[in-house]
């Protein structure tokens, strides 16, 4: 008999959320990590009793609307002090490895 | 044997004044990091050195007639997830170690402008995300009150560095009580504001519709004199309220004869029966101030715990999307650029901020963003009404700040759940946008800090501040017995 909270989210539903969310997980952390989530997932379960048919999502606390300023140069950052804090560089750009994968 | 002022308010007069210098108010706080620092570890960083120089130059000011500003000469401890030019901002996230920000938050560069002399940056839970401050990639901070016990989190580095006298004021950050619960747990006040009122520009984001910067003092004075300083518009914060700074110094000597104060009648359950007890006794001294106790109802309070930890890790997932190796922090090289994200993240991320992460992006994911995440902003809006007719009742609402004190180091850590469950009472605010801070209110039977909540709706934060200071002057008046 499984225990009814561990269905609440599978190994392979955690391993693909790993793979959306750009993160290298063990078995180890999958397993860790789908008992964790299902016990949240259990308890968040508490807002099924709700009737929220007519409620309207609430995204932000205060009611601004989009905030426009004139369009005016001003200062910016300096590109050399911007480029001391990247891992590799190269003629004032950032670089990176390959983009097109050498995997699948 | 010289005595120095000890509050930021006093420290400021005397040294405007010329009667104490910057340097000795900044030597006598080292002296104390100096001692205890290493038992305590407040700090991810101590800057003695700049510190130096800007309370010199403070004295210098002075010396030549005229005036530093309002904070002059003051010691600040700023959380370390707020952006200071040239020195090193980690988050307590070995992702970011090394980073130095080309720029200062705004809070920064106000502070600086009025006098302010900033000694450190604390430790808090790797991107604000805990509370006890356990979840740092560089090590727990401990409670000064008793270093068993953690300090609450995530702010707890600058909760323990104002209990500890390494400086009279520190700012930190509230997504979901991670600036009340710790100042609860150290024995400190601690102002989460209006979303809105205090610029996040420079304040690593954490979940963007619920963060906000705010105050740690030892009075209630301290943290509105702080408060006056950091607030108004700043145009480089799109969700900055447009208006000038909070005024709150002058409401602080008001009395609270006539003001009605809410008591929740259905308020969550598992708080500790001596936590309930000062809330009582809170309760009592406001009713004998000459307020109006009321009763009111937040049916949909509970469910603050879901709501939040359904939109703070979606935003949080969104947030920390941009820690990539790319263009600052830690990377781990690959072959490609995927399995460079991958392997950087898996590296440089701790597991309370994996697991947000992945919490977030499976509540935003195809097929479960209607079942978790669009089910969390609607009831985000109804606990916001809830709070809407209470307001209506009540100028203020108390509650407790943690339900319990401060707990042993280690005693949650394996169950992110308990830890989340701390929260109960301050992410209701966060999801309503409004104000609301933590008054150290007397101590539990086992010595340990409890501090009341006093909350207020939008913009309430000088009812509020009114409250706290009558609390504040209960406390003083009786030494904490009643």
């Amino acid at each position: 008999m499984p225990d009814p909270s561990r269905e609440r989210i599978s190994a392979d539903a955690v391993a693909k959320v790993a793979r959306l969310a750009r993160l290298d997980v063990s078995d180890d952390e999958i397993a860790r990590m789908t008992g964790q989530l299902a016990v949240m997932l259990e308890h968040f379960a508490d807002i099924d009793s709700l009737d929220l048919s007519d409620v309207a999502p609430m995204t932000q606390p205060y009611p601004l609307a989009n905030v426009l300023r004139d369009d005016v140069v001003m200062p910016s950052l300096d590109r050399d002090e911007v480029l001391t804090n990247a891992p590799a560089t190269e003629d004032g750009r950032f670089r990176v490895p390959p983009i097109i994968g050498l995997e699948g | 044997m010289v005595s120095f002022p000890s509050s930021a308010f006093d420290i400021a007069e005397a040294v405007r004044s010329g009667s104490v210098k910057a340097a000795a108010i900044l030597e006598d706080h080292l002296g104390r990091i100096a001692e205890r620092e290493a038992d305590i570890h407040a700090f991810n960083l101590v800057t003695a050195d700049a510190a130096r120089v800007i309370a010199a130059r403070v004295d210098d000011v002075v010396a030549a007639g005229h005036d530093p500003g309002p904070l002059a000469g003051v010691p600040i401890a700023l959380k370390d997830n707020m952006c200071t030019r040239g020195v090193p901002t980690t988050c307590s996230s070995r992702i970011l170690e090394g980073w130095k920000p080309p720029y200062d938050a705004t809070v920064v560069s106000r502070l600086a402008e009025l006098g302010a002399v900033f000694v450190g940056k604390t430790n808090l839970d790797e991107f604000a995300m805990g509370s006890s401050t356990e979840n740092s990639a560089f090590g727990v901070t401990l409670n000064p009150r008793d270093t068993s016990r953690v300090a609450g989190g995530s702010s707890g580095g600058s909760a323990a560095a104002v209990a500890a006298a390494f400086a009279p004021v520190s700012l930190g950050s509230d997504t979901g009580g991670s600036i009340r619960q710790p100042a609860a747990l150290c024995g400190v006040v601690g102002v989460k504001p209006t979303y809105g009122t205090v610029s996040r520009y420079g304040l690593v984001a954490f979940a963007s519709s619920l963060d906000q910067i705010g105050p740690f003092s030892v009075d209630v004075r301290d943290s509105a004199l702080i408060l006056e300083s950091i607030s108004g518009h700043d145009p480089l914060d799109s969700t900055s309220i447009p208006q000038g700074p909070l005024d709150l110094l002058s409401v602080l000597d008001q009395d609270v004869k006539g003001m009605r104060i809410g008591r929740i009648t259905d308020m969550p359950e598992g708080a500790d029966p001596d936590v309930l007890g000062r809330l009582e006794a809170a309760f009592d001294a406001l009713r004998a101030a000459g307020a109006t106790i009321v009763d009111v109802e937040l049916p949909t309070l509970k469910y603050g715990i879901t709501a939040y930890y359904l939109i703070a890790p979606a935003e949080a997932s969104s947030n920390l999307a941009r820690y990539d190796g790319v263009r600052y922090g830690r990377r781990v090289d690959s072959v490609d650029t995927n399995s460079m994200y991958m392997a950087t993240r898996a590296a440089g991320f701790g597991d309370e901020v994996k697991r947000r992460i992945m919490l977030g992006t499976y509540a935003l994911s195809a097929g479960y963003y209607d079942a978790y995440y669009g089910k969390a902003l609607k009831v985000r809006r109804l606990i916001s009404d809830d709070f809407a007719r209470a307001y209506g009742k009540a100028d203020v609402l108390l509650t407790p700040t943690s339900p319990i004190p401060a707990f042993n180091v280690g005693e949650k850590a394996d169950d992110p759940l308990a830890m989340y469950l701390c929260d109960v009472y301050t992410i209701p605010t966060n999801l309503a946008g409004h104000p609301a801070m933590s008054v150290p209110f007397g101590d539990s039977r086992d010595g340990l800090p409890i501090g009341v909540q006093v909350m207020a709706s939008t913009l309430g934060e000088r009812p509020m501040f009114k409250v706290a200071a009558a609390l504040e002057r209960h406390m003083v008046a009786t030494g904490g017995r009643s």
